[in-house]
């Protein structure tokens, strides 16, 4: 079974935090990546640029667009990467997330639509 | 024949004690929520049609068992993986052929896999509740709404999206392992607990069905106390719900109006009952692994074998209360330590164990109503008017609205 985990924190939280620290966090992340994919349990996944970067189009009802500079949500909580995980069920991607090495962030659990 | 009357009770007795393992037994074969339910209630049909001709068979539970069983493997036949599905059949059904009786090792217990995975953390508390209720005792899906107050649209919507939850998310069926089982037992105590509070503190002006659910609660939790004896937690919630029921009768005047601790009628007390769930809590406490469930109800207990308020062995009450704080330090528990210390030490010392908790707990009515009455022990007749005033504000209970209209009359 395949799950999305959506990774959001609070961006406020990077730049609090001194440079030392952050190399330390990203160390440990880069470990925990590293481990659950060769353990088979994330398959795909990358880190996101900073909010900043984000452009959203809207679609409206009539078909007519709008581009706008930044996330589409608002709100402290951003994503700020995503892990597509492969594991027996709901309980084994929440061990997953759970283990997530980043205190302050928020993790979001999604099965994966796999149709034929 | 069977007289009909018979077969009803009868049928209505098994179906208490086996619904929830039937239905079990078939969501692990079937790994479909709904087919599972809508096979028990065919059987349970076919039940009072054939029990009525040949007699109440010798083991009801495996006679529902061995049709709901037949009936599956008819739905089977039509499924493109009906093969791989019936080989795990045919073990079922050596299985399920030993005597109902014996509830097995822990594990195997579809009854605890059922609870288990509707109190899953992943289903919200109200899907929780909808849920077990529905599903492990059998409620009818209006009889939950009632239970509620809610429509039974609502209800039925809750069940379908939970159901459907668990089949798209893939929520597994199973009881959890070592490592993961005291988070998890957590969840289903505090719905238990939840659906218990939900129907003793209904007043007596409330449907049927709602003050039911205070015993729905109890027997699902005597249910989970069979499967997992060691489990000091579920046997100190078991006794802490039959020390509330063994006292229910006195909690009502004739009117319906709510009658507080220190004003009932200790005589209407059902000592027996009281006797058996301290025994309870003892074998709790012998696991020596205590838990705010232990903690709660060994407060009640204190409270039940006092034979009036004033004769109350405060000090125990307040040593009981700092205990639980320390494992459970929630503002409600520490507001429960203030009017335990009221008794011991008097109201300005219960007040200024109040003051701290005056923010987190503005909402709460209970609190204005414990200040007011703490104010006027204390002869602030206007700052206990004012906090009763708030407490009216914030309940919409008719018997508590009562109590709090009365004091402030």
């Amino acid at each position: 079974m395949k799950y999305m985990m959506l990774i959001a924190g609070d961006e406020d939280l990077w730049a609090g935090r001194s440079a030392d620290e952050n190399a330390a966090l990203y160390e440990r992340i880069g470990r925990w990546w590293g481990e659950e994919s060769a353990a088979g349990r994330i398959i795909d996944g990358h880190e996101l640029e900073p909010s900043p970067t984000a452009t959203t189009v809207r679609i409206a009802l009539d078909g007519s667009t709008t581009v706008t500079d930044g996330p589409f949500i608002e709100g402290k909580e951003l994503i700020g990467g995503f892990g597509v995980l492969e594991v027996a069920d709901l309980d084994a991607a929440l061990k997953v997330a759970a283990s997530w090495p980043v205190p302050g962030d928020v993790l979001e659990i999604r099965p994966i639509v796999e149709r034929g | 024949m069977a007289d009909r009357a018979d077969v009803d009770a009868r049928l209505a007795e098994v179906l208490r004690e086996e619904r929830s393992r039937l239905v079990g037994a078939l969501v692990r074969i079937l790994d479909d929520w709904d087919v599972a339910e809508e096979l028990v209630q065919d059987a349970a049909v076919a039940a009072l049609e054939h029990w009525a001709v040949d007699g109440i068979p010798h083991n009801p539970g495996a006679w529902l068992m061995t049709t709901a069983r037949r009936r599956a493997v008819d739905r089977l036949r039509r499924r493109a993986r009906y093969r791989e599905r019936m080989a795990l059949l045919t073990a079922e059904a050596r299985e399920m052929d030993r005597p109902a009786a014996t509830d097995g090792p822990l594990g195997a217990d579809d009854r605890l896999r059922l609870l288990f995975t509707c109190c899953h953390p992943a289903l919200n508390r109200e899907a929780q509740v909808a849920l077990t209720l529905r599903t492990v005792a059998g409620l009818e899906t209006a009889a939950v709404a009632r239970a509620f107050i809610v429509p039974e649209a609502t209800i039925a919507q809750r069940l379908v999206r939970a159901k459907r939850k668990i089949r798209d998310a893939r929520i597994p069926y199973r009881v959890p392992d070592d490592a993961e089982l005291p988070a998890r037992l957590g969840e289903v105590l505090s719905v238990l607990y939840l659906v218990f509070n939900e129907g003793y503190l209904a007043s007596s002006g409330e449907s049927a069905e709602r003050r039911d659910l205070a015993r729905d609660a109890e027997w699902l939790t005597s249910l989970v106390a069979r499967l997992m004896p060691d489990e000091p937690e579920v046997l100190g919630l078991l006794a802490l719900m039959r020390l509330h029921l063994a006292r229910a009768d006195a909690r009502f005047g004739p009117d319906g109006s709510l009658v507080l601790l220190p004003d009932q009628d200790r005589s209407r007390w059902d000592a027996a009952a009281i006797g058996a769930s301290i025994e309870l809590l003892a074998r709790a406490e012998r696991i020596r692994r205590p838990g705010p469930y232990q903690l709660q109800a060994a407060i009640v207990a204190i409270h039940a074998l006092a034979p009036s308020w004033d004769a109350t062995p405060w000090a125990a009450v307040v040593a009981a209360y700092d205990a639980l704080v320390r494992i459970q330090p929630t503002p409600v528990v520490q507001l429960n330590r203030a009017l335990a210390l009221a008794e011991r030490d008097g109201p300005a010392a219960a007040l200024n164990a109040l003051a701290p908790l005056a923010e987190r707990l503005d909402g709460y009515h209970l609190f204005h109503a414990a200040r007011g009455e703490l104010l006027r022990r204390a002869g602030d007749a206007d700052a206990a008017r004012e906090a009763n005033r708030r407490a009216l504000e914030l309940t919409s209970n008719p018997a508590e609205r009562r109590l709090i209209q009365e004091r402030l009359a």
